[in-house]
């Protein structure tokens, strides 16, 4: 029987957003790309919440945007409303969050790829990963067809075996009710392919119509909005936006859940996967923290063209009865309709401690992987795999060094380096607290840490380029003036420094040193400082804050070039961890299950001490002596 | 080469004669060295003389003199290491040793890993490649033993006391981070007061162990003395004879760390750390198993041991599986009960092992001196040692006692000044982490975990 054969550079499987940024980054590279999706009608679905961004996810988005991905751009064209989070703390926690009209997202995104050059899109399911002499070398779809590749990306997101669950009612269905892929896992276990299964859910989308908003409080968006994209002229964001609504779960709510546990698939045990504890359903929190007599429930729109609301802080896997008394229970939502049932889905994804840092399979060359199906959580994170994947699938095939952000660089490269070397027993989420140089790796300066990467990557325009170098030359230059410049103790700056509530100067200050005073900052300074050069925002922004924190800043910025000498020991691929006597067993066992690339990785492994380190240390030391 | 910052740590065993080397190596050994020593004239800068010259004069704390010492300038990379070297011999006794110490590491130096200078020398190229291997083994061999000893060393109370320290601090770490993480759920509205407060209330907490520290109230010291005897040989009497008053002996709280009771007993300037295993006085049949096993597990941690043999009645089983257990250890048989007839000799006992074998009645305070006299033997012929350890562990504890202190009192400027919540949250985990290393835990996925657990967060 003869099939269908084609030929591509990479196949990308999967349309999510980690498969999306996966196939535009190797389009945009040059490489012939098919991107193969169950449905051409769910690229770039957002099965869950409707938001972009979020605390530490807005810096995810930030990211891949200085990278030269696509999801910012996207957001900033369909967003209805937007919120910079923790405003009133420290810039390094500052985050964007947008509320996406869904559908706009979707089809936005969509029509890029279906318009960008070199990308092929094709509705298939892929069942079989081919495989060989431990190299990926295509895909072969459910009709037999075989698509002959040179890398491959797997972006299959909750798809793989999934299963959605609600009450005692289960069938096998990927999210929003899509067909699962339910060949796949077997062909990657063939292979080698270490499984783990997952677990998340979702709350119900209930009838605009259906609700009384009047017994809620409603949250607008910000009011000068701020864009996700460097590129993005900030003028193009300040739109008309929709709120959002608050309110309470209460004491009755609670009740009827309590009730009903034994009908919860959850708790039967009916549900195997693990699921995040970040993000609990509503019987879990009432469970988990039985103390608290109530829980907030946002309600959000799903777009500008529907009424579907969607009920934040309520997913739920309890049966459609119950989770209509439960809605219900909640005021404003005594007449609650449900368009859609909340429920939990199960999936299969991969333990991704088998990929290296550049998210290719350490046992399966040229195949590399992305989201959710690498075990993480969140549109942001799966795009932002999806892109650094997709970049290295293009640099694998052209021979190029793979990109690897390291943990100093980027939140896209905690999340990697997590997701790699750390056990992971739950869906990984982004969070500002895992980022141990935070101070340094802020959304705001994302474009200064990683324009120049995308530069030369190749997914950044030369303007763009130039832009960033000219706004990091105008920064320094300012920072430089500010702290030469100096003032007096005149009865001007003097009655200036009365008015904030500031010390009165007995002796010349820089102006630099008065930036430092907690009640002050750049801007407020601009009344005593007569020769202040007209700068955009975004440098004043930077300028304020390297001063301000200078600090904090220079103490980091120390942590990391420790960090970065361990990073830099490369321990050899062939190393025989057994060999070194003086490893204590617990170490020699992890060091071969995670085969990391570099001392620094291995130094973040749990089981391995430092003394463990030290043993290593010694033992390079001795190979590399050896070899001279 | 790796190493950016310079260590320190007492070179030499420590041994009665109280004479003892601190070596301070790397790029500020000198610079280091210079800020505590001063010369008999003050004139004399380390920083200026030539490599390989000793220098006599005096150490400073601070204001205080801590001993009068010669300090050996060597400039790397001719030195053991290969980086700049201090040593400072120090002829004050123990006590000077360590406060000089103190002042290396209270000048910046940090305290060194076990077998750090080894590893350095090997890094520099000092050492042979063939002696790689070695290096290694020394390395995790010390690192292990270091880790069982500082943990031994700490007291119950005192472990506890950093532990929950470390709890409270990790507590407000996971609020913090949890209302950063969803600002919509956790608001930090009016924290920085709560957390000032819960802050100087740690701080404190953190001094008060310090102060301990120094007063040497904080760390079990001496030559650990375990008594073992099966039921009823007269452990217990022996115990009240060598504290001296008949009391009941609980100065540390039993059912800690070990169930065990403590007593610091001074034998002719010998300290010994008491350890009774009589702590368990029930009757029923399966004490006896546990009271053996208890003998096991001690004996295996005590420098010495005293057996109690009850001599008015013959040896059973009991006492056979106490003499397998000890067979190998530094062992005192005491023959008790003397003033009774006697069905147990001290030639029988001989037999059995090497060890002495005293005759004493414990009921009646009688071969006290005798038992002394032995111990004080054994000490000075270097049978008995105190253990190097503890010098080299307590340096460590108090080095991340204070450091944990001052990352807290910058929590403390931080709130004083208005920063933003996202900064305490920096130097929080500075403490927290400072705190695990006296415990020998690392931060791991703690935070992550606290926030979870503790916090109710997400969609």
């Amino acid at each position: 029987m003869s099939v269908l054969t084609e030929t591509y550079d990479v196949a990308v499987i999967g349309a999510g957003h980690a498969g999306c940024e996966a196939a535009l980054a190797c389009a945009r590279l040059g490489m012939e790309t098919i991107m193969f999706t169950v449905s051409v009608d769910s690229i770039a679905m957002m099965p869950c919440n409707p938001n972009i961004g979020g605390t530490s996810k807005g810096h995810l988005v930030r990211e891949i945007d200085a990278l030269g991905g696509e999801m910012g751009k996207v957001i900033d064209r369909t967003f209805i409303q937007s919120k910079m989070l923790n405003r009133s703390k420290g810039p390094a926690v500052h985050s964007l969050r947008a509320q996406a009209d869904k559908k706009n997202y979707s089809n936005t995104m969509r029509r890029i790829l279906e318009n960008t050059d070199h990308l092929t899109i094709r509705q298939a399911e892929v069942t079989e990963l081919i495989v060989e002499d431990g190299q990926a070398r295509g895909v072969r779809t459910f009709s037999g067809a075989e698509y002959r590749c040179k890398a491959v990306v797997l972006c299959t997101g909750t798809y793989l075996k999934a299963r959605c669950i609600y009450g005692d009612v289960s069938y096998e269905t990927g999210p929003n009710g899509l067909q699962a892929a339910t060949h796949l896992t077997d062909s990657l276990k063939k292979n080698g392919v270490e499984m783990f299964r997952f677990k998340t859910g979702t709350p119900a989308r209930i009838d605009k119509r259906s609700i009384d908003f009047s017994k809620m409080e409603e949250q607008k968006g910000d009011e000068r909005v701020v864009p996700f994209s460097f590129s993005t002229d900030p003028g193009d964001v300040q739109i008309d936006q929709v709120s959002c609504w608050l309110t309470y779960t209460n004491e009755e709510t609670h009740k009827i859940i309590r009730e009903n546990l034994d009908r919860s698939p959850l708790f039967s045990g009916t549900i195997k996967g693990t699921g995040p504890r970040y993000c609990p359903s509503i019987e879990d929190k009432v469970v988990r923290f039985a103390d608290k007599p109530r829980h907030q429930v946002f309600i959000e729109p799903e777009g500008l063209d529907t009424n579907e609301m969607y009920v934040g802080g309520m997913s739920s896997s309890l049966p459609e009865d119950v989770q209509y008394a439960m809605y219900r229970s909640v005021p404003g939502l005594e007449h609650a309709k449900i368009v859609r049932n909340a429920y939990a889905i199960e999936y299969d994804c991969i333990n991704p401690r088998q990929l290296t840092a550049a998210l290719e399979f350490k046992k399966i060359k040229n195949c590399f992987s992305g989201g959710q199906f690498n075990g993480s959580s969140g549109y942001e994170e799966a795009a932002a795999q999806g892109l650094i994947a997709g970049i290295n699938a293009a640099r694998k095939i052209q021979g190029k060094e793979l990109l690897v952000l390291d943990r100093s660089e980027a939140y896209i490269g905690v999340l990697i380096d997590d997701l790699v070397t750390k056990e992971n027993h739950e869906p990984y989420r982004m969070m500002t607290s895992r980022a141990e140089y935070r101070l340094l790796l802020r959304q705001d300066n994302a474009d200064l840490r990683l324009r120049e990467k995308g530069y030369q990557v190749g997914l950044v325009s030369e303007e763009d380029y130039q832009k960033v170098l000219e706004k990091k030359r105008l920064i320094e230059e300012e920072i430089r003036r500010v702290e030469h410049t100096h003032v007096g103790a005149g009865e001007k700056v003097n009655e200036f420094l009365a008015a904030q509530g500031s010390t009165p100067l007995t002796s010349g200050s820089s102006l630099a040193e008065l930036i430092r005073r907690p009640e002050l900052n750049y801007e407020l300074l601009a009344a005593i400082d007569e020769k202040r050069p007209g700068l955009r925002e975004d440098v004043r922004e930077q300028v304020n804050i390297n001063i301000k924190y200078d600090g904090y800043i220079r103490r980091q910025m120390k942590q990391v070039e420790q960090f970065k000498k361990l990073e830099k020991k490369m321990i050899p691929e062939d190393i025989d961890y057994d060999a070194i006597k003086s490893l204590r067993i617990e170490a020699v066992q992890k060091l071969k299950l995670y085969q990391p690339a570099n001392i620094g990785q291995a130094s973040r492994i749990s089981g391995v001490s430092p003394a463990d380190i030290s043993v290593l240390l010694v033992y390079l030391q001795g190979r590399a002596g050896e070899n001279h | 080469m790796m190493s950016e910052d310079t260590i320190a740590a007492i070179s030499t065993a420590m041994s009665p004669s109280g004479i003892g080397i601190v070596r301070i190596s790397g790029p500020g050994a000198i610079e280091t060295a210079r800020k505590i020593y001063r010369s008999p004239g003050g004139k004399k800068r380390l920083e200026n003389v030539p490599s390989h010259t000793i220098h006599y004069g005096y150490i400073y704390d601070r204001d205080v003199m801590a001993d009068e010492v010669l300090v050996m300038v060597m400039r790397g990379p001719r030195s053991y290491t290969g980086e700049d070297t201090v040593e400072i011999n120090c002829h004050g006794g123990l006590l000077a040793v360590r406060r000089v110490l103190e002042a290396v590491l209270h000048a910046g130096a940090r305290m060194a890993d076990p077998g750090e200078f080894t590893k350095r020398a090997f890094l520099n190229g000092r050492i042979d490649l063939s002696q790689a291997e070695a290096v290694m083994d020394v390395i995790n061999a010390q690192s292990v033993y270091a880790l069982d000893n500082s943990l031994s060393q700490l007291k119950g109370s005192v472990m506890r006391s950093i532990r929950k320290i470390r709890e409270e601090i990790l507590y407000e770490i996971a609020f913090i981070e949890s209302a950063l993480d969803d600002p919509e759920h956790i608001s930090l509205e009016g924290y920085p007061e709560r957390l000032g407060e819960k802050t100087a209330l740690e701080k404190e907490r953190i001094e008060r162990l310090i102060r301990s520290f120094s007063e040497g109230k904080m760390i079990r010291e001496g030559i650990r003395t375990v008594i073992v005897g099966k039921p009823n040989a007269g452990k217990s009497s022996l115990m009240n004879m060598l504290v001296g008053e008949e009391k009941a002996i609980v100065t540390d709280v039993a059912g800690t760390t070990r169930d065990v009771l403590e007593e610091q007993v001074m034998l002719e300037g010998i300290s010994l750390r008491m350890m009774d295993t009589a702590g368990i006085r029930e009757t029923s049949d399966v004490v006896e198993q546990i009271g053996v096993e208890r003998a096991r597990k001690y004996a295996r941690e005590a420098d010495l041991i005293l057996y109690v043999v009850d001599g008015s009645v013959p040896l059973d089983e009991n006492d056979r599986e106490i003499l397998e257990i000890i067979r190998d250890r530094k062992t005192i048989v005491l023959l008790n009960k003397n003033d009774l007839p006697q069905v147990v000799t001290r030639e029988m006992l001989k037999q059995l092992g090497t060890w002495p074998v005293l005759s004493i009645s414990a009921g009646n305070r009688q071969g006290v001196e005798e038992l002394e006299e032995q111990i004080r033997k054994m000490f000075f012929a270097g049978d008995l040692q105190f253990n190097d350890q503890i010098y080299i562990t307590n340096a460590r504890h108090k080095d991340a006692l204070e450091k944990a202190r001052d990352s807290l009192k910058m929590v403390e400027d931080s709130i004083a000044a208005g920063m933003p919540e996202d900064f305490f949250s920096i130097d929080l985990m500075d403490a927290y982490e400072a705190l695990g290393t006296i415990l020998g835990e690392s931060v791991g996925e703690d935070l992550v975990n606290e926030i979870f657990s503790k916090f109710c967060t997400g969609k």
